[in-house]
């Protein structure tokens, strides 16, 4: 019964219907399932396959937003159940992240957001335009591991290096890594300002920050 | 509302049609066919019996317009319809008999031989913009007296699509034909649920050949539709004005559906063509040329204002390898094509004057056909009002890729392409190894084939069809055929 239910949460979220995923979940908690399990067997799962698809081109970006967004909401209703048991899921790391000074570019940023939020990251998104000090103050108050910075412009993606600069001025690149991303971002971008890391896409940043996160 | 292309108005094409009509009554039609001219004679066409000519009166043309079938379907093998000839329904095929393959190791022509028709099959199979398979190559590999049966009875191994077909001679339509009733079940069944359709070529001008007017013949009474293909070249032989060529054009069908109704009235006869301009400084028949798609797009207006099922070849390129040149006229026809309306666009995959087909291009044309099909939809509001209601609630926020109504409607909204078409940034794009579309295409050729699953046949069916097709080719001198890839036979 519990497998058959939870085998139903991934499938919603393969399918990309959030109400499914919610009805599926409060289903799950009445049946006096264990959030972990809940969280584990059933939301993990199927974002693993949404990313999966996407990355064999069968999913498109809409399909792993709204997948993400069920995660997101199914989350919500678990956390107060796993506050009750005085569980508490492990964070799969504390993030800041924005799109750089002068660039007002969002689609990029907001998506690699949610997918990290869908995959157990605790998200600061501060929007787009974000100046240099906002990163370094918000880094400092959430005790980020990892800040991700996002340009869209060869004109504006220079703010991505003054955000790696004045985060070692601050003193925090030893526990800070930075991961940045945006159309004209390279690897090679990446190297050249000193950041940690550069991924193609929102399901490879899922896995880049992982990484970072590893060796914060 | 559905985009539409026309060529010609109203009263130019009551003009051609009247001309055309014309045509047939002075100076006729050459009729190199026997039986065709003795039927014409007793309807009442004056037959000229030394010189092979038949001057039909109007009366005559008119009582086969109106016995001739408007629409029909084609089935697949599962016996479900897939292909609607009439109306303004669009499907594609690839081009049909090439006698070379661009091979994609060399970037050369050569010969193609059964294992090569066989990817062909299966790709075709597995493209989901390719509506029905065609007889498309020529395969070197057996005695050229059997290569038009020989293409239908591999085809017959391993489609399921409805498949575009034709004879070389007229005694081996007879064993195509016994293929396809053996598949169908029956003559009845083949009559009732066709799953191939038959060209049938006019020559320029105005000239019926004894092989292809029997091949008409022959169609209209077993009930399996024909498909006219008339090629009028503009400036060589026909007139160069494309307005006389369509009139050319008008009179040669005209002839075949009135020889095609006099054989059995109700006939399915579809109005097709395969016309060119005439290139002038190299004297080849260019399908990549504007005026050949323009006489093309006006021959099917002509079609469709007197009713008739169309068909046409476009789609096709000229050059030799696939280049900016091949991927530009490809796109031309396929476009203006899939506006005009064209029941069946063959062409899909040839190259060089109708004479090479590349799988690899054809992966490529089939991006090219998703996207024509998608213009062809048209813009639909899809919600009343539009979406007031959604702009109001998202006020000035960017993130429309986080909505529902994104999820919703983008596949049906978007033409959603295969990784043969680059969309990547250029740093991907040099990740993914900085290829060109024809590099992507040969990758795509290998999946496609790679995952092509048989439809199931009993082995009695295909020992039955390897036994007719052996037959045949025991007659013209060669005691076995090549293996077929997949299948073993003791």
């Amino acid at each position: 019964m519990s497998t058959e239910l939870l085998a139903r949460i991934t499938a919603s979220l393969v399918d990309g219907d959030p109400d499914a995923t919610l009805a599926g979940t409060r289903e799950a908690i009445a049946a006096g399932l264990e959030p972990l399990a809940i969280i584990e067997g059933g939301l993990v799962p199927g974002m693993r396959i949404v990313g999966d698809k996407y990355a064999t081109g069968e999913y498109f970006l809409p399909n792993l937003i709204v997948s993400a967004s069920g995660m997101k909401q199914a989350m919500a209703l678990l956390e107060p159940e796993l506050k009750a048991r005085r569980q508490e899921l492990k964070s799969a790391g504390t993030v800041v992240i924005g799109t750089v000074r002068g660039d007002i570019h969002e689609i990029g940023k907001s998506l690699v957001a949610t997918m990290l939020a869908a995959n157990g990251f605790e998200v600061h998104d501060l929007g787009v335009d974000v100046p240099v000090e906002a990163f370094v103050s918000r880094a400092k108050e959430a005790g980020a591991n990892l800040v991700g910075l996002s340009a869209l412009l060869t004109t504006t993606m220079h703010g991505q290096k003054d955000v790696v600069e004045a985060l070692a001025k601050a003193g925090l690149r030893g526990r800070v890594k930075v991961m940045v991303g945006g159309a004209p971002v390279t690897k090679k971008w990446a190297d050249e300002i000193g950041a940690d890391g550069w991924a193609q896409d929102a399901v490879a940043a899922v896995d880049l920050a992982t990484r970072l996160v590893a060796q914060a | 509302m559905r985009p539409t292309l026309k060529m010609l108005s109203e009263s130019l094409v009551e003009q051609i049609v009247a001309e055309g009509v014309a045509l047939l009554r002075d100076p006729g039609v050459r009729v190199h066919n026997e039986e065709a001219r003795r039927l014409l004679a007793e309807a009442g066409a004056e037959v000229d019996q030394a010189r092979l000519v038949a001057r039909i009166p109007e009366r005559i043309v008119r009582q086969a317009l109106e016995t001739t079938a408007r629409e029909f379907d084609l089935f697949d093998l599962d016996g479900r319809p897939a292909v609607h000839y009439g109306g303004d329904d669009v499907h594609f095929d690839p081009g049909s008999a090439a006698l070379a393959i661009l091979d994609p190791e060399t970037n050369r022509q050569r010969v193609p031989v059964t294992a090569d028709f066989v990817r062909l099959m299966k790709l075709v199979e597995q493209l989901p913009q390719i509506d029905a398979q065609s007889t498309s190559m020529i395969c070197g590999d057996v005695v050229p007296e059997i290569g038009d049966l020989y293409r239908l009875y591999i085809a017959l191994n391993y489609i399921r699509k409805p498949i575009v077909t034709g004879a070389f001679r007229t005694d081996t339509w007879w064993v195509m034909k016994e293929m396809l009733t053996t598949v169908a079940g029956g003559e009845a069944a083949l009559a009732a649920r066709p799953i191939a359709v038959f060209d049938v070529c006019p020559s320029p001008p105005l000239l019926w050949s004894d092989l292809t007017c029997q091949n008409l013949i022959d169609c209209a009474r077993a009930g399996i539709p024909a498909e006219l293909v008339s090629m009028p070249l503009a400036g060589a032989t026909s007139p160069v004005t494309l307005a006389a060529a369509v009139v050319q054009h008008t009179a040669e069908c005209l002839s075949g559906i009135v020889i095609g109704q006099l054989a059995r009235p109700g006939a399915k006869i579809v109005w097709g063509g395969s016309p060119a301009a005439f290139d002038m400084r190299e004297g080849t028949t260019p399908m990549g040329d504007v005026a050949t798609w323009m006489i093309d797009c006006a021959y099917t207006q002509v079609g469709k204002r007197l009713g008739l099922p169309t068909h046409a070849y476009l789609g096709m390129s000229d050059a030799k390898v696939i280049d900016a040149q091949c991927g530009m006229e490809s796109a031309g026809g396929t476009l203006l094509g899939a506006l005009a309306g064209v029941n069946m666009i063959s062409g899909a995959g040839m190259m060089d004057f109708e004479s090479c087909q590349s799988l690899e291009k054809l992966v490529i044309d089939a991006e090219m056909i998703g996207m024509a099909k998608r213009l062809i939809r048209g813009i639909e509001p899809r919600d009343e009002p539009i979406a007031l209601g959604l702009f109001q609630k998202m006020g000035h926020r960017a993130d429309y890729l986080a909505e529902p109504h994104t999820l919703k409607w983008f596949h049906k909204e978007l033409y959603l392409p295969s990784p043969v078409i680059d969309r990547a940034t250029t740093d991907g794009w040099l990740r993914k190894g900085a290829t060109t579309a024809a590099e992507r295409a040969v990758e795509r050729v290998r999946g496609l084939v790679a995952s092509y699953q048989p439809r199931p046949v009993s082995p009695e069916l295909r020992g039955e069809l390897r036994g007719i097709a052996t037959r045949a080719a025991k007659q013209f001198g060669m005691a076995a055929l090549p293996p077929l890839p997949d299948f073993d036979y003791v």
